[in-house]
């Protein structure tokens, strides 16, 4: 079967651990840089702050070498980065609210938020000593998720915050379950999809060249995809229907290559927007405060006009090309200018320059996780990197393309950069997902199926490793990853 | 299944391309855009984050910014806020500038092309940037007398060095305290414009330069003698001077102030004429000459042309094709005529000055913030009104208006002054307006004044140019003439 030379693929945690300080650096450096700016002085807890981030960014790193040895060595520093550099925004808009005697500590906690998201990516990558575990799970995540999505409409339960019922709380936190939401539904769409695909592909009616599947088939994908879209009308946040629905067209276009389904399900998505538009006056204002943002009437308009999207722009404008620098820009002139315009923010003080920076950081980290789907043998695993490196370029996509006018603008907020401790903690989780699917990815298979002493789970049975990067190659006929998913289960079994 | 994973990878890098062009659309195509729209606070505040340099005003500032600890860092205010209100303007948050405020305002903020290498030395020696210094023309005393004469009356007074075009004097009435606009509380600042603009006494109009243009009435006669004496009459010339002069073509009459007769047997010298406001005189004598003579007599004095000061000054105008009544009408200053009161001090300034029209100015010097100067007015001949013959004719006849004829009270002892008064009809029920525009002294000319008082001012029915305005004219000669 293996035909090509064995390549030592190595693990490349020397090129984590310089790309990490290199991260590192640029987070405690623009953490230094607002102090300075702002206050004329270093910020009192500088110290602290950076052996913090140190601490952080250097636990993952070991679990990462202990655990996922292979895993891919960029996505650990570029999402540092990120989340140094939110942080660093966010305690500058704290700077700049108190100026105005309106004390926060956003910084504070978001710092918390990001012990706690790192400290849950290490305890998954810790238990989840194989991806492929999670198929077992996939009926269970197809609940949990439509729990998760419900949950902010269960009276008493959920709260109304800025005209969105997307809010659990919670001992006295405010949850957005959504954000984990999408990480279940994930988990049930690639564990879904994996299983009926050829049905999906193969079966069912042919109606004027578009192939559709049959009902029996496509029955709980349908019934997700419902009851995310009633998300969009009865809790009222248009950006996370979007995002679900983006999850579920591209995830279905992953498992059968039907081009022919991503143009219906636009078509689907398209149509019903315009009849949400028209039906439900909140998103026929967001459609307003996008196409005549400068109009003076609907600039006025509060609440649903278009003043923070503009205000947001005025603040990008002002940044220019270099921007005006760390805490010398106004970005706090754009209400909530620490979670849902940090984009804006970040656009003033850094510039073009910075924020294309951040958008290729992004494109990164997506592009890793797209590696990461086609390097992992199994189905199941092309699946959920595949969607969940996808649904963090999406979001990236509707934040920052609604910031900038060029989609309407929904409620969704930037992944690692924006403050929220839901979205903080959900993205980690997917990061661990990734770095787990890519161990297994990368990892070179071994000599002898089946190796005595080893502690690990047979990554399965794979063609011999790739040239250069330390990639599989998939040979790329359906039936294989089928065949190695069923082959694993079989061992797990007979080790259990 | 690797294919797929490939083309949403691509989808993933059309996306954010998309996203790289909307930044750069809205950061780099559309940002001058975006920062020029006038509901861009932050455009202003960070304006308001440099110190703004001074208006200076005779050594002392005017309008000056001290640091205050808010959002916007520093508070305008005008120090003798009411008198200068019409030259400074006012800085507003909620309103934005008007005024030198507006007009010099890339001096005051220091983004000025002139201000280039004071920029860089500001770079390179890392000194807070600063706005420069602009300091105006206008004479503190002069001012001061022209707004205390003029009073709680209606109206505006303008001075101009002649020689020069240099704006001594540019007062309006009623006037406002540009403090109050410039506060940062916006509640207490829209409270108070809305007040402001609600009076209906106008005090924002700066009516110098700016407000609704006046018949000049009498006035205009200047502009007549000058075409006369331009197509070759001499100020001896006799003039037909009817008790009552029929308007061809009409029913309508004019007759003289008073239902005076100009002279016996029915005709006049030019001089007397002048000297006595005779208005039958010169509405034949501009219904001689024709409407084109006396329009193009008056473009020559400026009328119809834009004008900055640079402050705008709203153009003065003769009616374009007027019939034969209409033209005797507008000869004595009234029907469609219009004019500005710097306007009418432009026309004394120019017959002071030999003929030549000097372009006046606000702003005598901008230094920067270390006190060097970055400009300096240098004084231009605007255009050239009338023959060095003409000038000296019509202000000997100009004096004897003061020494003998309408305007007397303009007299100051022991001084030649040479002037014209105006009283302009302007709706039958309401009072006239008085004018008073000449210059001083008539041999050595220092000063030329133009004095409007809306509708008699305090005199009301009664008020006649002579009695009204020139009293104004003569307290700004003399504080002129004092220095």
């Amino acid at each position: 079967m293996v035909t090509v030379a064995p390549h030592r693929v190595r693990p490349r945690r020397g090129v984590e651990l310089g790309l990490l300080v290199l991260a590192l650096a640029l987070a405690v450096g623009a953490y230094a840089l607002v102090g300075l700016n702002v206050t004329g002085e270093l910020p009192g807890n500088i110290a602290g702050y950076g052996a913090g981030m140190a601490v952080l960014g250097l636990v993952l790193h070991v679990v990462l070498r202990l655990r996922a040895p292979y895993a891919d060595p960029v996505i650990l520093p570029a999402t540092i980065a990120l989340n140094g550099i939110g942080l660093a925004m966010i305690y500058r808009i704290d700077l700049a609210y108190a100026a105005r005697d309106n004390v926060t500590a956003f910084a504070t906690r978001q710092l918390a938020w990001t012990a706690l998201g790192v400290l849950l990516a290490s305890v998954v990558l810790v238990v989840l000593r194989d991806h492929r575990t999670l198929r077992r799970y996939t009926y269970t995540a197809m609940v949990v998720g439509l729990v998760l999505v419900v949950l902010p409409l269960v009276p008493g339960l959920g709260t109304t915050i800025n005209g969105a019922r997307i809010w659990v709380r919670l001992g006295g936190m405010s949850l957005q379950p959504a954000e984990f939401a999408k990480i279940a539904l994930a988990v049930f769409f690639a564990g879904y999809l994996v299983t009926h695909r050829e049905t999906l592909t193969l079966a069912g009616p042919r109606i004027g060249g578009l192939h559709l599947p049959r009902v029996r088939d496509l029955g709980p994908i349908l019934v997700v995809w419902a009851c995310s879209l009633a998300v969009l009308v009865f809790e009222r946040d248009l950006g996370t229907s979007l995002l679900f629905f983006g999850l579920f067209v591209a995830m279905l276009y992953l498992a059968t290559e039907r081009t022919s389904w991503i143009a219906l399900g636009m078509l689907l998505f398209g149509g019903g927007a315009l009849l949400a538009a028209q039906v439900f006056p909140h998103v026929d204002a967001r459609f307003d405060a996008w196409l005549h943002a400068f109009d003076d009437d609907v600039f006025n308009q509060s609440p649903g006009g278009s003043g923070q999207l503009v205000r947001g722009l005025y603040g990008m404008a002002n940044g220019g090309l270099f921007g005006t620098g760390w805490g010398q820009g106004r970005p706090d002139l754009v209400p909530f200018a620490e979670s849902d315009f940090i984009v804006a923010s970040l656009g003033e003080e850094l510039g073009l320059t910075g924020l294309l920076a951040l958008l290729v950081t992004y494109l990164v980290l997506a592009e890793r996780g797209m590696r990461t789907a086609i390097g992992v043998r199994d189905g199941f695993g092309k699946l959920l990197a595949g969607g969940v490196a996808f649904v963090v370029a999406f979001q990236c996509f509707v934040v920052v393309g609604g910031v900038t006018r060029l989609i309407p603008l929904t409620g969704l907020t930037m992944p690692f950069l924006a403050y929220g401790g839901s979205s903080l903690l959900a993205n980690w989780v997917i990061v661990a997902l990734i770095l787990r699917i890519s161990d297994s990815a990368r990892r070179p298979a071994p000599a002898a199926p089946g190796r005595p002493g080893s502690d690990r789970p047979d990554p399965g049975h794979g063609p011999g490793p790739g040239p250069g990067d330390g990639y599989g190659r998939d040979p790329g006929h359906p039936g294989t990853d089928h065949q190695d998913t069923e082959i694993l289960t079989g061992l797990k079994e007979a080790r259990g | 299944m690797n294919t797929p994973v490939r083309r949403i990878a691509v989808v993933v890098i059309a996306m954010f391309l998309a996203l790289m062009g909307a930044a750069t659309w809205v950061q780099y195509v559309q940002a001058a855009q975006l920062n020029a729209d006038p509901r861009n606070v932050r455009t202003l505040y960070r304006e308001y984050d440099n110190f703004r340099g001074p208006v200076v005003v005779g050594g002392e500032p005017v309008a000056s910014s001290t640091p205050v600890d808010d959002p916007f860092g520093f508070q305008r205010s005008y120090a003798q806020g009411p008198l200068y209100a019409h030259a400074t303007g006012f800085y507003s948050v909620v309103f934005g500038r008007t005024g030198i405020e507006r007009a010099a305002n890339e001096l005051l903020t220091g983004s000025a092309d002139s201000l280039f290498w004071s920029r860089i030395e500001d770079l390179v020696t890392g000194r807070q940037p600063q706005g420069s210094s602009v300091e105006l023309t206008i004479d503190p005393a002069v001012q001061q007398a022209a707004a205390a004469a003029l009073g709680s009356q209606r109206g505006a007074v303008v001075a101009l060095d002649p020689r020069t075009g240099a704006v001594l004097a540019m007062v309006s009435s009623p006037t406002y305290d540009p403090n109050v606009l410039a506060g940062h509380d916006t509640t207490a600042v829209n409270e108070a414009y809305r007040a402001l603009d609600a009076d209906p006494a106008e005090p924002l109009v700066n009516r110098a330069i700016a407000g609704d243009t006046y018949p000049p009435g009498s006035t205009f006669k200047l502009v007549d003698a000058a075409a006369a004496l331009e197509a070759g009459l001499t100020p001896d010339s006799e003039l037909a001077a009817p008790d009552v002069l029929p308007l061809p073509g009409s029913s309508a009459t004019i007759g003289n102030f008073g239902g005076a007769s100009c002279g016996p047997g029915g005709t006049v010298t030019m001089r007397e004429a002048l000297r006595t406001s005779c208005n039958t005189a010169f509405a034949q004598l501009g219904l001689d000459l024709g409407a084109d003579a006396l329009r193009e007599q008056a473009q020559r004095f400026g009328f119809g042309a834009p004008l900055s000061i640079p402050l705008t000054v709203v153009p003065s105008r003769f009616p374009e094709d007027p019939d034969a009544p209409q033209t005797a009408l507008s000869a004595i200053g009234q029907y469609d005529v219009r004019a500005t009161p710097l306007q009418m001090a432009m026309v004394s300034a120019a017959i002071a000055n030999g003929g030549e029209q000097m372009e006046p100015y606000l702003i005598s010097t901008v230094r920067s913030a270390d006190l060097e100067v970055v400009e300096e007015a240098s004084p231009d001949v605007l255009r050239t009104s009338m023959s060095q013959a003409t000038a000296q004719a019509l202000a000997e006849m100009m004096v004897g208006v003061v020494e003998s004829g309408t305007g007397t009270a303009a007299q100051v002892p022991g001084v030649r002054v040479a002037g014209k008064t105006g009283t302009a009809q302007t709706t039958d029920d309401a009072a006239p307006h008085a004018w008073f525009t000449g210059f001083a002294p008539a041999d050595d000319p220092q000063v030329a004044v133009a004095v409007i008082v809306e509708n008699g001012g305090d005199a009301g029915n009664e008020a006649t140019g002579g009695r009204v305005a020139a009293p104004i004219a003569r307290a700004v000669f003399e504080a002129v003439l004092a220095r």
